[in-house]
């Protein structure tokens, strides 16, 4: 167990700093994709067929693509559009983006299009009856939305949005083909440096597993709270 | 944006699809199986065996696959033992590793969806099948499984979609399919967007098909 202590002689505090980074990025990522299904719920649900199929396009192409093949897009894409854009503007120097940044941003697409998805089921499970009363009642377009319908899709949303929350938990161990110091990085090092593969990699296996048993543990606290009175 | 890099990647990317489709197709008819089994011991009386199963279902549905390959590829080829016997000469392949980390994957999610369609059968068909004095062992294989089968088609398919979007993880330990093979060509030509467009086009595809697919026998199966 010497290898897995804290310290200079172990791989513990490496670990134990690597699936910090892996948390950090996780939820970047998912309020990335909260940002993301928050334009794109709304194009989701409008009467515009435009605006319908942006959004659908941007759901099903996502959706449909490798995680690992959208990673290398931003990997060898993302610095090269960002100085393209900078040329725009007369900056010529070359940019480096942060793998923090490109990693969160790229898995942050992938959750959002998955949590739109999630969003506009719970929208739509929404008794119409609600709609038409606030309409009735003349409440303020923000104020309905954030006092009568909110409350109710967030209570239908939870549940799902938890299994995407794993889903992006999960995904970001692809990051590590950016070189990201997470968990799987951290313990890829690991292993090539003691030749010691099966340990660190079941290490990371156990790591993973037991954050998607702490997050579910949440969630359903989060589920319960959300679901009171009905 | 490179049109002839675009057309030139084009035969190269195809040729590699068949490696993906062969991959998915292997790691679906093991994974299968593995599913079957698992739901089975997951609706098992004897807890111990019904815990067996769930462990293992959460175990593989809580970690990511890439940890699952790994363990399986880098991993066991670490112990001594395992590599003199004559189970070396499958883990010993790049290939085969990815299968079985896949098969054993998409078995965890299958034994899942099979499970809840299990749960989910009217027990008046059950009924039906006992009062007409069908032995129990033939309503399970000739009533329940079809039954089962049938309803788990929607989530199956789901879950077709996902695995063959797994399998792009199969470039991780060097198999050249449709991921590795982008990712190739983009480290040579540094032309990510377009090598993107022209290998996205092929996933979305195969997920088109796959999604007509399902439909078709969906409705085909249907209760009437």
């Amino acid at each position: 167990m010497d290898i897995l202590s804290f310290g200079n002689t172990g791989w513990g505090d490496e670990l134990f700093y690597a699936t910090l980074m892996t948390i950090a990025v996780s939820i970047t990522a998912m309020l990335i994709g909260f940002l993301f299904s928050a334009i794109f719920t709304p194009l989701k649900l409008s009467n515009n067929k435009f605006l319908n199929l942006i959004a659908n396009s941007y759901t099903t192409v996502v959706r449909g693509v490798p995680e690992l093949l959208v990673i290398y897009l931003f990997f060898f894409g993302g610095s090269g559009a960002i100085m393209y854009v900078a040329s725009i503007f007369g900056y010529f120097e070359y940019i480096e983006i942060n793998a923090f940044i490109t990693g969160s941003v790229a898995i942050g697409i992938i959750s959002g299009a998955y949590s739109t998805e999630v969003f506009r089921g719970a929208i739509q499970s929404i008794d119409k009856g609600q709609f038409e009363a606030c309409k009735v009642l003349g409440f303020k377009k923000y104020i309905y939305f954030l006092k009568v319908i909110m409350p109710q899709m967030l209570r239908l949303a939870i549940p799902n949005l938890s299994n995407v929350w794993q889903i992006t938990l999960k995904d970001t161990s692809l990051i590590s083909v950016t070189g990201l110091v997470e968990i799987m990085r951290q313990s890829y090092i690991a292993a090539g440096s003691t030749r010691d593969p099966l340990l660190f990699y079941s290490v990371a296996a156990l790591i993973y597993l037991m954050l998607t048993f702490l997050s579910m543990k949440l969630i359903n606290k989060l589920e319960v709270r959300y679901s009171r009175g009905f | 944006m490179d049109f002839t890099i675009m057309v030139a990647s084009l035969p190269k990317l195809l040729s590699a699809a068949v490696v993906t489709l062969k991959l998915l197709s292997l790691s679906l008819f093991f994974g299968m199986f593995i599913g079957l089994f698992f739901a089975i011991l997951r609706l098992n009386k004897n807890p111990l065996i019904s815990k067996f199963a769930y462990g293992y279902s959460y175990v593989f549905r809580g970690t990511p696959l890439l940890v699952q390959i790994f363990i399986i590829y880098f991993g066991l080829g670490q112990i001594e033992y395992f590599r003199t016997t004559f189970l070396w000469v499958i883990f010993k392949e790049p290939y085969w590793c990815a299968i079985i980390a896949f098969a054993l994957n998409t078995g965890a999610y299958t034994s899942e969806i099979l499970r809840s369609a299990f749960q989910t059968i009217k027990p008046g068909i059950i009924e039906a099948g006992k009062s007409l004095g069908i032995s129990s062992k033939i309503i399970f294989y000739k009533i329940q499984i079809p039954v089962a089968i049938r309803q788990s088609l929607p989530a199956y398919g789901n879950e077709i979609i996902l695995m063959m979007k797994g399998t792009s993880l199969a470039s991780t330990v060097t198999l050249m399919d449709i991921t590795g093979v982008a990712k190739y060509i983009i480290s040579t030509t540094f032309k990510p967007i377009e090598v993107f467009i022209v290998a996205g086009s092929i996933y979305l595809f195969m997920t088109f098909l796959i999604h007509n697919l399902i439909k078709y026998l969906e409705k085909k199966y249907s209760f009437q």
